[in-house]
């Protein structure tokens, strides 16, 4: 038992934290400007843009996966682009995991942060422009302080589905150790190999990861109501 | 001087009705703008803020906040607006809410000594009363020493008493702070105490401008004094006729005849007023 435990390699735990981190990053500062157009547009083209956000949700990650081949391959207009501008490739290596990652997890993190902007007293941001602030200013002083609930489950919850991706990590990522092997291919790589010690062992680090996450926005979010009223110090 | 002529279309509760307004107000005025809901008071006011767009002019002094194509941003009007709803930032305590507007410390404390909320000032907006919040609101609105203070049914929401004294309170801020004064509100004797004229909208249209007494007071002739109210019901007793009339929050019975009877229906809106005797007047304590 302490030998199985002794011979666990971590490198797939971290390059999940790694890539879940990087992507919230990157989603958070694409998703903050797009969120709050949707907030506020009563544009004809909206519903369309939401659609196409919302896609990743329900499209099989095999098919996502497919198309970011297609289009991040070195063959098409994209990949080339990178290719030959950057000498950057992003197919079968960790900068396309992160690429991969921001289209799969958008709509979790544009959603909460939209129905958050929504919530707004319309008012109060008006009171914010008579003040004589920006847009910025409003959004980062008025409007995001005013949503940490939606705020922490908009990151929260598009760090944890990061890491749990796996159908399209494994398409446009392949299985390469320390480069795009993360956490749950490599359960499905023991899983194969009939290792169950080892599985179960990443199974259970993944639950109880994942668990204390969710325990800890719930826990925060349900902190936030209950200051509603109190003193500020 | 503040030039208005402005006009735009909107979509009303009875179909288009287009936002049709001429106005000139001489500076430091406090004027009232009064009317049926839904007949533009709100809307004009967000124009004036440049939160809505319209068609036309805005002149405030020599100052062009909206010309032809043009159109002052919100952010650098010299306005400050009082929301029906508070509209205070929850995430600030009650003096941050002001010093967001400018960071003038000193200004802060005063406004907050004047309207009694000092012992408040680290609180947040949530654990106030509806009076209190809309003191911030109104301290808030002054904190950039405005141009123009626009109020939009600033009191609706307080009980009379609280009322009372935000009156005096808007009062005398008005008279320290030297600001022109545009107030959306229903209330006579809210406007008479405080305006000094008034300009009554209707389906997007002045119906009504003048002095407050002028046109508040509906004396006319040789009337000594007269009212406005509701008639809710006429009874017959014996011989006589007794009309239930509903004039403000009180009800009065007027002996009425047999013609004046017939020719009213309940619900009619009608004048009592009289002019044969000196009406006394008692303190009540």
């Amino acid at each position: 038992m302490i030998e199985t435990f002794q011979g666990i390699e971590f490198s797939p735990f971290l390059l999940s934290f790694k890539l879940a981190f990087l992507t919230t990053c990157i989603l958070f500062i694409i998703s903050l400007p797009l969120a709050w157009y949707l907030a506020q547009s009563r544009s004809k083209i909206k519903p369309y843009i939401e659609a196409v956000t919302a896609l990743p949700i329900v499209l099989p990650p095999s098919v996502l996966g497919f198309y970011i081949l297609i289009v991040l391959s070195h063959n098409a207009p994209i990949g080339a682009f990178f290719a030959e501008t950057f000498d950057i490739k992003l197919l079968f290596n960790f900068t396309g995991l992160v690429v991969a990652s921001c289209f799969y997890s958008l709509p979790f993190m544009v959603q909460p942060l939209q129905s958050g902007f929504e919530s707004l007293d319309k008012n109060m941001l008006e009171a914010s422009y008579i003040a004589g602030k920006s847009k910025i200013e409003t959004i980062l002083k008025v409007a995001l302080p005013n949503i940490k609930p939606a705020l922490m489950t908009a990151i929260i919850i598009t760090f944890a589905h990061t890491v749990g991706e796996f159908g399209v990590v494994l398409m446009v990522g392949g299985s390469i150790p320390s480069e795009t092997k993360v956490a749950s291919v490599a359960i499905y790589e023991m899983v194969e190999i009939m290792d169950y010690a080892s599985a179960h062992i990443y199974a259970g680090i993944m639950v109880l990861i994942s668990f204390t996450v969710l325990l800890a926005v719930y826990i925060f979010n349900h902190k936030q109501h209950k200051r509603i009223g109190g003193f500020h110090l | 001087m503040i030039k208005i002529d402005i006009d735009k279309k909107l979509h009303g509760s009875q179909g288009e009705m287009s936002l049709d307004v001429k106005l000139e107000i001489k500076e430091h005025d406090f004027m009232a703008l009064a009317g049926e809901s839904g007949s533009g008071k709100t809307t004009l006011l967000r124009i004036l803020a440049g939160l809505e767009e319209a068609e036309g002019s805005i002149m405030i002094g020599d100052e062009v906040w909206q010309e032809g194509g043009f159109s002052l941003a919100t952010q650098k009007r010299k306005i400050g607006f009082v929301f029906q709803d508070y509209a205070l930032f929850p995430n600030m305590s009650v003096e941050e809410n002001l010093l967001f507007v400018h960071k003038d410390k000193k200004l802060a404390a005063h406004l907050l000594d004047l309207t009694e909320l000092s012992s408040l000032k680290k609180r947040l907006p949530k654990s106030l009363s509806g009076g209190q919040k809309q003191r911030v609101s109104l301290c808030r609105a002054l904190m950039n020493r405005p141009k123009l203070l626009l109020m939009d049914e600033p009191l609706s929401a307080l009980d009379p008493t609280m009322r009372t004294k935000l009156q005096d309170e808007i009062l005398s801020l008005y008279k320290e702070f030297e600001t022109t004064v545009i107030m959306v509100s229903h209330d006579p004797s809210e406007i008479y105490r405080l305006a000094s004229r008034i300009v009554v909208l209707n389906q997007g249209e002045i119906i009504e401008d003048g002095k407050t007494k002028d046109i508040l007071l509906k004396t006319t002739g040789s009337q000594k004094f007269s009212f406005e109210g509701e008639l809710l019901d006429i009874k017959r007793v014996d011989v006589i006729y007794v009309a239930v009339i509903a004039i403000g929050q009180q009800l009065v019975e007027v002996v009425i005849s047999k013609y004046e009877a017939d020719s009213l229906k309940i619900g009619d809106t009608i004048s009592v007023s009289t002019k044969a005797f000196t009406p006394t007047l008692n303190r009540r304590d």
